[in-house]
This record gives structure tokens, C-alpha cells and sequence, in this order.
């Protein structure tokens, strides 16, 4: 049982990764780029150290894959957030839906 | 080695490792394009999280646990990095 909830929490770990990458290159503008690395990315790393905690021999490998769980999921909002202040304060460019958004995106 | 004890499918983990390799290529197609210093900062940030599933995934394929302090350590740097890169370019005139 435990082989099979290992196994669909590193193949969704690894569609979570994937969609972070593709969104990464298909959002519009950095704001929009911020959310696709920070939340996906955090997920899908996430889970798959979840998968290794499942199915660790030893504590310390688990007690030590949760640690890492745990600070990854701490620092993506507070990297996000400095990213994105910086973002602001630089005045880079929104996207804006109504205008033509094209020049922003490529 | 984990994924004999466990049985794992033997396709998965080559499978998860391709594919996650995939996914830091198309990481590095911003990390090449991005039209500000700030869109690369963020793609940085998402290669180094790629990186470390990847080293997690060496665990399970090969068996030994101190991949995972390498994990760790990427996670740690990444950060730092990212800090450190926003404010030093909050504080500096050069344009993005």
C-alpha cells in the first residue's frame, strides 16, 4: 500500500514541477511568474520529499526529509515577497489583460 | 537501495528523473530569455528547487541517504541567494 501512495506522490510531485517550469515561461509578467515558481515549485518538491518520508528505513532520513519540508515551505513565501517588493519598487511592468499583452510576454 | 526494498515500479524513478530534467530545461529557457534581472532571480530559484527533487531522487535510486544533505544544503543557498540578490538590487541604480 504504502509502494503506492509513494509512487503517486513522486509522479505528482514531478506534474507539479513541470507545471511550475511551464509556467514559469508562459505567464506574462513577473507577478504572475512569482506565483507559478513559488506555489508549484514548493508543492511539487514537497511532495516528493514526502514520498521519501513514507518510505524512509531509518528516522533520521525521514525526521530529516520533514526538516527540509518545512524550510522549504518557510522561505518560498518570504522569497516570493522580497522578489516581488523589488519587483514593485523598480516599477517593472504589469500585464495589463485589456491592452494588448504581447510585448510584455515575449 | 530504497526502491528494491519497497518495490517501487522500476520505469518510475528513471521516468520522474527525465521528466524533472525536462522541466529545468524549460527553467533555463527563462533563465536565458527573461527580459528583466528579476524574472531570472525567480527561474534561479525554481532550477534550485528542481535540483534538489532531483537529489532526493538519487536517494531513492541509488540508496544513499547523504544526497539528502545535499538537499538541504541547496535549499538553505537558494534562499540566501534570492535575499541577497533582491537586496542588493533594491539598493543599486543599475536598471533590470
Amino acid at each position: 500500500m504504502i509502494t503506492y501512495i509513494a509512487s503517486f506522490l513522486i509522479l505528482s510531485g514531478v506534474f507539479f514541477a513541470l507545471i511550475a517550469a511551464l509556467g514559469i515561461v508562459r505567464m506574462p509578467d513577473i507577478y504572475c511568474r512569482i506565483h507559478a515558481a513559488t506555489k508549484a515549485g514548493a508543492l511539487g518538491v514537497g511532495l516528493i520529499l514526502l514520498a521519501l518520508c513514507l518510505c524512509s528505513p531509518t528516522p533520521r532520513v525521514c525526521i530529516q526529509s520533514v526538516l527540509i519540508l518545512i524550510f522549504s515551505y518557510l522561505t518560498a513565501p518570504i522569497a516570493a515577497h522580497m522578489i516581488g517588493r523589488v519587483a514593485l519598487l523598480r516599477n517593472l511592468p504589469q500585464w495589463n489583460p485589456k491592452s494588448d499583452s504581447k510585448k510584455i510576454s515575449k | 537501495m530504497f526502491s528494491n526494498i519497497l518495490d517501487l515500479p522500476t520505469w518510475l524513478i528513471p521516468t520522474a528523473q527525465v521528466l524533472l530534467g525536462l522541466a529545468a530545461a524549460i527553467t533555463c529557457y527563462r533563465i536565458w530569455r527573461g527580459p528583466s534581472v528579476m524574472d531570472r532571480i525567480v527561474a534561479l530559484d525554481l532550477f534550485a528547487s528542481i535540483t534538489m527533487a532531483q537529489f532526493v531522487l538519487l536517494v531513492f535510486s541509488s540508496g544513499f541517504t547523504s544526497y539528502l544533505d545535499v538537499a538541504s544544503a541547496i535549499a538553505i543557498i537558494s534562499f540566501i541567494a534570492t535575499i541577497a540578490f533582491a537586496r542588493y538590487l533594491e539598493k543599486t541604480e543599475c536598471s533590470l
